[in-house]
């Protein structure tokens, strides 16, 4: 009780990793729930990613006067890991709020329903992740040894997401209107942050203020440019390092102060 | 050895949507329910425990009594570490389980033994523990071929004797309850009581809220009877029923 705020978040966090045999198994029964009694289950989620890619691969190709053999790789990478971030920064914001008849039930730390979404989108993401060897295989491209890069970019990415998660999960329990506009905003900037267009589309000076100064950019790059063959820029890993630490920093400061408000607030 | 403490331990509940005067006073006058107020910020604020310290130690069977809204359910969240104390210290030492809501995290789309798991995971214990009971719990909800089956497919029986058989496995040192658990038909209802008698004397501290004088003049040996969230009365079970109850 008497714990300083950071020991409290600390504590928890740490006592939810020790529950990580509980958060994989409610990971996956969510994802068993959604598609029970479906034949092809998750598969459709990645049957309607795989649609999307090539239409707006074909469409687009031909807007930009792109070969498909660049494009549509990168078109595929960024949105299977598009929707990965989208979704846990969307269900990070009813992370507390869905888990309300646990939470006012039983004692369990609260970060385990956190990093229960969290593996459920990773088991999404990974039914998705079937479609990229598809596509370079389509279009007959392989994958260079950069692509080992994609380990240490996706723990930070995904550290970087389990931040923003557990943020938005105490914002969103108090203030109930947030959820709406951080849907809005993830709209926003799936248009700014290249995905559907390549930062070569820009021209030079757009550039610079489009990609150097979007962190959800650089968050993007460290996992998709060694799927791609390219090496993440310096930059890339400094911004998505010091975004983890800091909004790490944040993120435990707010969780520690206001844990203990969240059961009252749901 | 468990061992709780309360020292001045209140619990007030911002009520965010709750706007204007209007609304306060014509809460502010009904019966039953907590106290209402406003708290510095001028936001609406129920006073579901107000002041409480109290003190629990090994041995303890405590009854809880009052009516609707007095705070038994607010008080026993608290205990099980669910709410933490708006203002006071509350000191709770032992591992607390609670058999408040038994069906809680119950898939029915899930077979009966996934829901084991489920349920067991729920309740602390790792898949080792609850594989190594697994056997036992079958065979105590007398499911027999039906634990493959789906959850929706059983009938309400069906699935509160799943739920209570893999709730009361786990052996806390402080147990919380509101009501006595009973479920099933006559057969099942003497292993259930059984099973229940066994749970609730292993554990070092029991804490029961009910409505029910035969219960409480069994199972306790303290009752705290408490009204508007605040303790109207504490002490051994032949002063406080006759006191609440009439006698």
């Amino acid at each position: 009780m008497s714990l300083s705020p950071t020991m409290t978040a600390l504590r928890d966090i740490a006592a939810a990793a020790r529950r990580a045999s509980l958060v994989r198994m409610l990971g996956w029964q969510d994802v068993r729930q959604r598609y029970r009694r479906s034949a092809l289950g998750p598969f459709w989620l990645t049957i309607s990613m795989g649609v999307m890619i090539g239409t707006i691969g074909v469409v687009f190709g031909q807007i930009f006067k792109t070969p498909m053999r660049e494009f549509l790789p990168f078109l595929a990478a960024g949105m299977i890991l598009w929707s990965f971030i989208s979704s846990v920064v969307m269900e990070g914001c009813s992370g507390f709020i869905a888990a309300e008849s646990i939470i006012k039930q039983l004692p369990i730390p609260l970060f385990v329903h956190i990093m229960r979404m969290v593996w459920r989108n990773i088991l999404i993401l990974l039914h998705n992740i079937v479609i990229l060897p598809l596509v370079f295989l389509a279009v007959g491209r392989s994958i260079g040894p950069e692509a080992l890069l994609v380990v240490p970019g996706f723990l930070l990415a995904l550290l970087n997401l389990t931040w923003i998660a557990l943020l938005l999960g105490v914002l969103c329990a108090r203030y109930r209107d947030l959820p709406q506009i951080v849907g809005s905003a993830l709209q926003v900037v799936f248009y700014l942050t290249p995905i559907m267009w390549m930062p070569e589309h820009l021209p030079q000076r757009a550039g610079m203020y489009l990609l150097d100064l979007n962190p959800v950019y650089h968050m993007l790059a460290v996992v998709r440019s060694p799927l791609l063959s390219q090496m993440p820029t310096a930059l890339d890993w400094y911004v998505s390092v010091g975004m983890a630490v800091f909004g790490w920093i944040a993120a435990i400061l707010l969780y520690g102060r206001y844990k203990r408000r969240i059961a009252y607030w749901l | 050895m468990a061992y709780i403490e309360f020292n001045n331990v209140s619990v007030d509940f911002p009520i965010y949507n709750a706007s204007g005067r209007s609304l306060k006073k014509r809460l502010m006058s009904v019966a039953t329910g907590g106290q209402l107020g406003q708290d510095p910020q001028g936001r609406i604020v129920v006073r579901a425990l107000e002041g409480l310290t109290l003190s629990f130690k090994d041995g303890d069977r405590v009854g809880l009594l009052g009516h609707n809204g007095a705070g038994k359910s607010t008080l026993l969240r608290l205990l099980s570490g669910v709410y933490e104390p708006s203002a006071g210290t509350a000191k709770v030492e032992g591992i607390v389980g609670s058999l408040l809501d038994i069906s809680l995290g119950i898939d029915h789309e899930a077979t009966g033994r996934e829901n084991i798991f489920i349920r067991g995971g729920l309740l602390g214990m790792t898949r080792g523990e609850i594989a190594a009971q697994l056997e036992d719990i079958i065979a105590f909800s007398e499911l027999g071929d039906f634990v493959d089956m789906p959850v929706r497919t059983y009938s309400t029986g069906m699935h509160l004797r799943l739920a209570f058989a893999v709730s009361t496995v786990v052996r806390p040192e402080i147990l919380l309850m509101d009501e006595w658990l009973s479920v099933g038909d006559e057969s099942f209802k003497h292993k259930a009581e059984a099973r229940m008698s066994d749970v609730v004397q292993s554990t070092n501290i029991l804490i029961l809220a009910s409505h029910s004088r035969d219960l409480i003049m069994h199972t306790c040996n303290r009752v705290i009877w408490l009204e508007h969230g605040k303790v109207r009365m504490d002490g051994d079970v032949s002063t406080v029923i006759p006191a609440y109850f009439g006698s």
